[in-house]
């Protein structure tokens, strides 16, 4: 495809996405390509090769991308590609081929209590503070040192002079190497992720999303107290979580906002691991999940940036709580909530992503995936619904290739 | 139990309304201060288990009370346990034995750690081999401890084929008849039961109690 014709495809899919944010029918339904270690499948390499070697990865990428023709992509190397990285900083939190799993295995995260219950006072006074002296040195190698930094609020004058020694400390300063040796390597993976995206739109390829963020209580639970330590606070440090849920909601709108803005697309893509129907009762989600997060959302849309939540598993008991977001603002993402019930629920508000089932994607027929996109669109897209069609969260890592193909034709078949 | 005193009553409904702190000072009082029959302090936990359990089946209770209740009766037990004299009393009968364990090359543990202790709480014998468990250590476990119930655990899609290979694995080894075959985990469906050979799958921790319940004959 000669450049404007390229470009002329890349408006044309960027605009179906457009028109689903802001509640107009497309010409036709978007489909988006999200991808892990699907991948490794589609390429017959392993996890490992996958992780580490930048260009195979970008090679079998853009081979996928050609093959299905998207209408969006994600962000499919930077979401892969990390093994370099995640070793020159020397990741704690995460098991990944050739590092805790085999080499044909996806990474997985370590679920612990990365923070005490008894260090809440210490973050909610100064996050910077607990973040360098404690949180760091925690979960990763790199900055191993960091606990002999200085406080440094409350240095002035000669106090000041005299502290700055501690950069002298030999285990500071080691620190400091293995960080700037880090940040080379993550600044490579970073490169490489902006050079691919920038080759998929001169191919005609807008990115699904910008950058990623995470929801106030996702951000405590699965970082910072791991999931039993965070369901405990809900009754032990109750007060204390909801002042810390309230000052995450700012730092990371802090984080997040730059970050999109420079990416030049609107979209956050927020994956939602803890608001289902099943993890909390419909008062806690009401107290604890559900007011930080709302105020992130407003944050984004205030900025002009568009929300993207991946609410995983079944969330059918929060649609109407969710429901409370300004239309046309946002994309909703479902795993495993019925399609047809959210859309009854949320289709005059939002957006709608997904959801083919992984287990119809990995161990069924192509006739079978056929169908289920055929329901999808019958009672969602033709009844109206903004619907970007996706596998429930993104290609499961098995998915058979020729299920893929069906997923694709068949959106093509029955909805434009 | 309806023979309980004041005290009693009261400490199972502190334990049953989460209100930790009232609940582990009055339990510590009455094992250690006043010398109570540890088997009837458990006892009492039970109760107030079953409390906990009925809450969650009815959609009252969620996972962060089932894991209070859990960690609450663990800190109760480890009290109590040191304390037991002989005579004191025989623990309930077990209903049957489940063993229960995460498919190999997945590491996740929450959802079949609250299956456990579900389990547990019901009166099922359990025993928990962890994650990343190989096939080979599901049937030496089987072959020696002989369960009613193998329950294999899976968050990721790869479980699907793991927990596939884990049951034919059973076939192969000619046992397949002798135990029920439980699945659960984030993606766990129909479709997954039906490709993977297992008996049933639950979403749930109430639903793989109810199962076992089914199998072993025993009243809800």
């Amino acid at each position: 495809m000669n450049a404007p014709a390229a470009s002329a495809a890349y408006d044309q899919r960027w605009q179906r996405i457009q028109d689903c944010i802001n509640l107009k029918q497309p010409d036709r339904m978007p489909v988006a390509l999200y991808s892990t270690f699907w991948l490794a499948k589609y390429g017959g390499i392993t996890c490992k090769q996958l992780m580490y070697d930048y260009e195979k990865t970008k090679e079998i990428a853009e081979r996928a991308v050609l093959e299905f023709e998207p209408d969006v992509i994600s962000t499919l190397l930077l979401t892969v590609a990390s093994g370099r990285s995640l070793e020159a900083i020397g990741f704690k939190q995460l098991q990944w081929p050739g590092h805790g799993v085999g080499d044909n295995q996806p990474f997985q995260y370590l679920d612990r209590e990365y923070m005490k219950a008894d260090e809440y006072d210490e973050f909610i006074f100064d996050p910077t503070g607990y973040y360098l002296h404690t949180y760091l040195p925690r979960v990763a190698e790199a900055f191993e040192g960091f606990e002999e930094l200085p406080n440094f609020p409350g240095l002035h004058y000669f106090r000041l002079v005299g502290s700055v020694r501690s950069f002298a400390n030999p285990r500071v300063r080691a620190a400091f190497e293995n960080v700037f040796k880090a940040a080379e390597e993550s600044e490579r993976f970073f490169q490489h992720h902006v050079q691919f995206m920038a080759r998929m739109a001169s191919l005609g390829y807008p990115a699904t999303n910008g950058t990623t963020g995470v929801s106030p209580y996702d951000f405590i639970a699965d970082y910072f107290r791991g999931a039993t330590g965070m369901m405990k606070d809900l009754f032990r440090n109750k007060d204390k979580l909801l002042q810390l849920l309230d000052k995450v909601a700012v730092f990371l709108l802090r984080q997040i906002i730059p970050t999109a803005k420079a990416s030049g697309n609107p979209i956050v893509f927020i994956p939602i691991h803890w608001a289902p129907d099943a993890f909390m009762s419909p008062k806690q989600f009401e107290t604890f999940w559900w007011p930080s997060f709302r105020k992130m959302l407003i944050g984004l849309i205030d900025v002009g940036l568009v929300p993207m939540p991946l609410w995983e598993a079944d969330c059918t008991k929060r649609l109407e709580v969710i429901k409370d977001v300004p239309a046309g603002k946002c994309i909703y993402w479902f795993e495993r909530t019925d399609m047809v019930k959210a859309f009854e629920v949320l289709g005059d508000v939002v957006a709608l992503r997904g959801n083919l089932s992984p287990s119809l994607l990995t161990t069924g027929k192509p006739d079978e995936v056929d169908a289920a996109v055929k329901h999808l669109v019958d009672n969602v897209w033709n009844q109206g619904g903004k619907l970007i069609l996706d596998a429930a969260f993104g290609l499961p890592d098995e998915t058979p290739v020729e299920n893929v193909r069906a997923m694709f034709d068949a959106a093509r078949k029955y909805a434009g | 139990m309806n023979d309980m005193t004041d005290e009693e009553r009261q400490l199972v409904e502190w334990l049953a309304d989460m209100n930790e702190d009232d609940a582990l000072a009055l339990a510590k009082r009455m094992l250690l201060e006043d010398k109570k029959n540890p088997m009837r302090v458990l006892e009492l936990c039970r109760a107030a288990m079953d409390i906990v359990g009925k809450r969650f089946e009815e959609g009252e209770y969620f996972l962060p009370e089932l894991v209070l209740a859990g960690e609450m009766l663990e800190t109760i037990g480890a009290i109590a346990k040191p304390l037991i004299k002989l005579g004191d009393g025989g623990e309930a009968k077990k209903h049957g034995k489940v063993l229960i364990g995460t498919v190999h090359g997945d590491l996740h543990d929450i959802g079949k750690n609250i299956v456990s202790f579900m389990l547990d709480i019901n009166g099922f014998e359990v025993k928990d081999i962890g994650v990343d468990v190989p096939v080979r250590t599901f049937i030496d476990e089987i072959n020696t401890w002989q369960p009613d119930v193998v329950g294999l655990s899976g968050f990721l899609t790869l479980a699907f084929e793991s927990m596939k290979e884990t049951i034919a694995a059973f076939e192969s080894a000619g046992m397949r008849d002798k135990f029920k075959v439980m699945i659960g985990g984030g993606q766990i469906d129909d479709t997954v039961k039906n490709y993977t050979g297992a008996d049933a799958f639950g979403v749930n921790a109430v639903e793989a109690v109810a199962l076992c319940r089914r199998w072993m004959g025993v009243a809800a």
